[in-house]
């Protein structure tokens, strides 16, 4: 106990804290700045009116284009930034949208594209698979559903808001 | 005339030592081609590094025009390569350098495996070199995007998407490295800042390291 500290020990420290403390003054401003996007929590989505009377959709997957405002950075495109949705009635006849961004590695997929697939949403990515009620088919690489987009119905159309989490 | 210049530089400076110190050595008999063929396996990481140095000069050129912005920065590619006299030459050195690179890396690290010159007390130059490795495949990833067309964003999409596997820590980096909720505007400006400064300053740092280290411990013997 009650080592000294030495004269040369007592410098060295004080120095390396100064240094230190210089050090980190002009990192924190810097990493700060650069981590911000992680800190920021994102916008809230709304929901969108996206033309559709509720008579028209069917059993068939039909892709529906919809525009949202968003801003990413300082960038807001004028004229919004179209998403799809494949939109169908369910065997009891509910809406049903599901995402079109595959559950592998976020490629986009599409209804019946691959002939060799009929009925199934296909991603060209990596050949992933979906049913048509969005789930993965085993064997392909995704390992999830595809997401579905919250809906709403207003005076017989369609609304769609946010993928439900 | 250049020899009476070098003389009055040298005079102040004393610079002839520490070029004799960094190209003044013997080439051993078994590193070098001209006396057993096969030791042209040897020269994957002289080559590595001449890439990069094509890598370095043709990407500074071609940040004379490319704007790392999502409006223009296809235009300004398509600008460059079609409408400037050699663009698309310089534009084709960074693009098939950057495999070639990437090739010639993964040669010099076969070779370095299959003689054991990883072994002590060589195993610290090992490491450096995967770091290497590292920041190239990350030149690689970043510079992908810059483009700016459909092979790039869905290949980053991918690429980020496979960072968010990461346990605990995914969803972070994918957020980290996207700078924003979407692949976009701010994803663009920061793959570039990653790939025309920080990687090229990380990759300079450590290839200085991975040097030094060869001149202290020597190259490795015959097997
Ligand atoms: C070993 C180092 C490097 C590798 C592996 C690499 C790789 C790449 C790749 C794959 C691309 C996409 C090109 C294409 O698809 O045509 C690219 C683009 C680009 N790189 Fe690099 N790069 C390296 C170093 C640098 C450096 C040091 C700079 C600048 C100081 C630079 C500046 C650029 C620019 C401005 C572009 C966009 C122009 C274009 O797409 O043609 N690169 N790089
Ligand atoms: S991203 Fe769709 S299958 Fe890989």
């Amino acid at each position: 106990m009650g080592k000294k500290v030495s004269r040369r020990q007592f410098l060295t420290y004080t120095l390396g804290s100064t240094a230190g403390f210089l050090a980190s003054g002009m990192l924190f401003p810097m990493v700060r700045f650069a981590v911000d996007p992680v800190l920021k929590k994102g916008g809230s989505a709304k929901y969108v009116d996206v033309n559709l009377p509720i008579s028209q959709i069917t059993q068939e997957p039909k892709a529906v284009q919809f525009v949202i405002h968003r801003k990413d950075g300082w960038y807001e495109p004028e004229n919004g930034e179209s998403l799809t949705a494949w939109v169908m009635k369910d065997e009891s006849g509910n809406v049903r949208a599901l995402s079109p961004v595959c559950k592998h590695l976020g490629c986009t997929v599409n209804w019946n594209s691959n002939p060799q697939y009929k009925n199934q949403f296909f991603c060209p990515c990596h050949f992933g698979r979906y049913e048509k009620d969005g789930t993965n088919v085993p064997g392909t690489p995704p390992t999830k559903p595809l997401d579905k987009y919250k809906t709403k119905i207003a005076n017989g159309r369609l609304l769609i808001g946010p993928v439900e989490s | 005339m250049l020899k009476a210049m070098y003389e009055w530089i040298d005079e102040r400076l004393d610079i002839n030592p520490i070029w004799r110190d960094v190209a003044d050595h013997e080439v051993p008999e078994h590193v070098n081609p001209a006396h057993h063929f096969s030791a042209f396996i040897y020269c994957f990481g002289g080559l590595t590094f001449f890439v990069v140095v094509i890598q370095i000069l043709s990407g500074m050129f071609l940040a004379m025009y490319f704007v790392p912005d999502i409006v223009n920065a296809n235009a300004s590619v398509a600008y460059l390569q079609n409408e400037l006299a050699m663009g698309a030459i310089v534009r084709g050195m960074h693009h098939w350098g950057a495999s070639v690179a990437i090739v010639m890396l993964f040669l010099h690290t076969l070779r370095v495996f299959f003689t054991g010159s990883y072994k002590h007390p060589r195993e610290f130059n090992w490491v450096v070199g995967i770091s290497i490795f590292f920041v190239m495949l990350g030149l690689g990833f970043t510079g992908y995007l810059l483009p700016w067309d459909n092979k790039a964003y869905f290949a980053t999409k991918v690429g980020l998407e496979i960072a968010s596997s990461v346990p605990f820590l995914g969803a972070y980096i994918k957020t980290f490295l996207q700078g924003g909720d979407i692949v976009g505007a701010q994803t663009l400006a920061r793959f570039f800042a990653l790939h025309v400064f920080f990687l090229p300053a990380a990759l300079l740092g450590l290839l200085g390291a991975h040097f030094v280290l060869i001149r202290r411990q020597g190259i490795s013997g015959p097997l």
